[in-house]
């Protein structure tokens, strides 16, 4: 693909790379197992052009374990989750899904998302919602500015939106917003036991974190 | 879809239709009551996370629309969900319930509520289209809107996953352009009804939605459409917010109002301008109607 950057694939094999293809296939509850490679994901996907690796490249590196170059890639934040790849996919694999398991697996190892203005945008999303039990379009536009520095862009937008009311001035509170923060508070506790849980799956790897396998085996030693 | 479904559903509005999409709600209400059908609004809902959620943490993407469920159980009643995304996250986690029990204890844990499964949501295309409702719209239809060209666009999540939506065909869903026939508009058959808009990418990848709501608004201009239909706040959003930039990078200017099905419905039950928000939009949506003598 002409918007490759990515460096040389070394082939991991062994129990590592079954490992991490069974922690997605675990999370996604789908086989990626089965990809094989015929590309109509990448071929529907209305934002392959903007990806740096393509789905069905995605795909292969979770079949290769090659789990640090799936987890730092933007493709996981450039995809908008719109599911065509997940309808059309002949092996039934539930790419969007997957790309779901990736994303949440990134977080919870502590990679950095690679769209970094996305994962901004993620956090202060559900810091609104944890909150208030719901989200708040004009605080998350202003705090999302002050954060990525993009002080002027859409500013225009922002008014004429503002203006013809389509901007709440306040913030809405949920009466259920007790019950909110304790789902909240529940995910945050079932991540954390969650590790051990999947003990088979994840725990060698999140102990390891990433900068300990980025080095040593993203690299090419193996 | 039986005719024993009550006329009283549960209403989800959900965040945008309280602010970005204020006609939505407005236009639905106004739907609601002309064709007899209750919508009685879930008193303390919450946020469904939309995809930030799901996206970042698998038992949140579940618990925050699972919530939403649950209240609806409460009052025995089936929920619309006006937004396609709240739609979405409420269909998959009624999916998710089912395959995972350890999610729906933590659930019942956190908040003190049971969610069964029992209730379910619907889309508004879905709610629109079911036999006693369409024709409620048929025997109110008081102006037919004769001679426009709409686009249908549905985007993803009113069909996608199909295992989860369950709703109309994935690539070549008519729906819509069914609802438009009854109402006497002319719907468009366009090859982009079913692509992205680029969706949460709006705020942090703005040039993405540019180019992708720029390819749905030539493909529908170039199939004759005079205006875009749509059921979903976020679609909403992007082709009409970004249509000037949409039109930079495909070097065309376009013009196409973008409303809300419910508010097109509401002309053709006779609403005024007013009542149905048509004043809100940023491409104005006002000029064409007046030019039809639809408003």
């Amino acid at each position: 693909m002409s918007t490759q950057t990515a460096p040389a694939l070394v082939l991991k094999g062994g129990p590592e790379a079954k490992t991490f293809l069974a922690e997605v296939d675990a999370m996604a509850a789908t086989q990626v197992e089965a990809c094989y490679q015929c590309g109509k994901c990448s071929g529907g996907c209305p934002l392959s052009y903007a990806m740096d690796y393509q789905p069905r490249q995605i795909m292969r590196l979770v079949q290769m374990g090659l789990d640090e170059e799936a987890l730092r890639s933007r493709t996981i934040w450039i995809c908008a989750t719109c599911y065509t790849c997940t309808a059309r996919c002949p092996r039934d694999i539930d790419i969007a899904g997957v790309m779901d398991a990736l994303r949440v697996t990134a977080l919870r190892r502590g990679v950095r998302p690679a769209e970094r203005n996305v994962g901004v945008f993620h956090r202060l999303f559900l810091d609104y919602v944890r909150c208030a039990g719901r989200s708040y379009e004009l605080g998350l536009i202003f705090m999302y500015k002050l954060r990525t520095l993009r002080l002027t862009e859409d500013l225009a937008l922002g008014l004429k939106m503002f203006t013809r009311g389509k901007l709440a001035i306040r913030p809405e509170a949920s009466r259920g917003r007790d019950e909110v923060l304790a789902i909240f508070r529940e995910a945050a506790a079932g991540d954390a036991g969650g590790s051990a849980a999947e003990a088979a799956g994840g725990a060698a790897v999140a102990g390891a974190g990433p900068t300990r396998s980025g080095e040593a085996e993203g690299g090419g030693a193996r | 879809m039986t005719e024993k479904q009550p006329l009283r559903y549960a209403y989800y509005p959900g965040c945008s239709l309280h602010s970005t999409a204020r006609e939505y709600d407005l236009s639905m209400k106004v739907v609601a009551r002309a064709v007899g059908v209750e919508l009685v609004e879930i008193p303390d809902w919450n946020c469904c996370g939309a995809s930030s959620a799901h996206m970042t943490d698998p038992f949140l993407g579940f618990a925050l629309p699972g919530r939403v469920l649950a209240l609806a159980e409460e009052m025995g009643l089936d929920v619309v969900a006006p937004c396609a995304a709240c739609y979405g996250r409420l269909a998959a986690a009624r999916e998710e319930a089912a395959r995972h029990p350890d999610y729906v204890r933590r659930l019942e844990k956190a908040t003190g509520r049971r969610l069964s499964g029992s209730s379910r949501a619907w889309n508004v295309l879905e709610w629109l289209c079911q036999e006693r409702v369409s024709a409620a719209v048929r025997e109110a239809l008081k102006r037919p809107l004769q001679g426009l060209a709409v686009a249908p666009y549905y985007g993803c999540l009113l069909v996608r996953p199909p295992k989860v939506t369950r709703f109309d065909d994935p690539e070549r869903p008519v729906t819509m352009d069914r609802i438009l026939e009854t109402i006497g508009a002319a719907p468009v058959d366009f090859a982009f009804k079913t692509e992205c808009c680029g969706a949460s990418l709006g705020i942090s990848r703005t040039d993405l939605v540019s180019e992708l709501t720029g390819r749905i608004l030539a493909a529908a201009a170039d199939a004759g459409a005079e205006a875009v239909a749509v059921a979903c706040p976020l679609c909403q959003t992007n082709l009409d917010s970004r249509q000037e930039a949409a039109g930079l990078r495909q070097g065309r200017t376009f013009d196409l109002p973008v409303y809300y099905i419910t508010q097109l419905v509401g002309l053709a039950l006779g609403a005024s301008a007013r009542e149905l928000g048509l004043g809100r939009h940023l491409v104005d949506a006002m000029s064409l109607l007046r030019e039809k003598k639809l408003a």
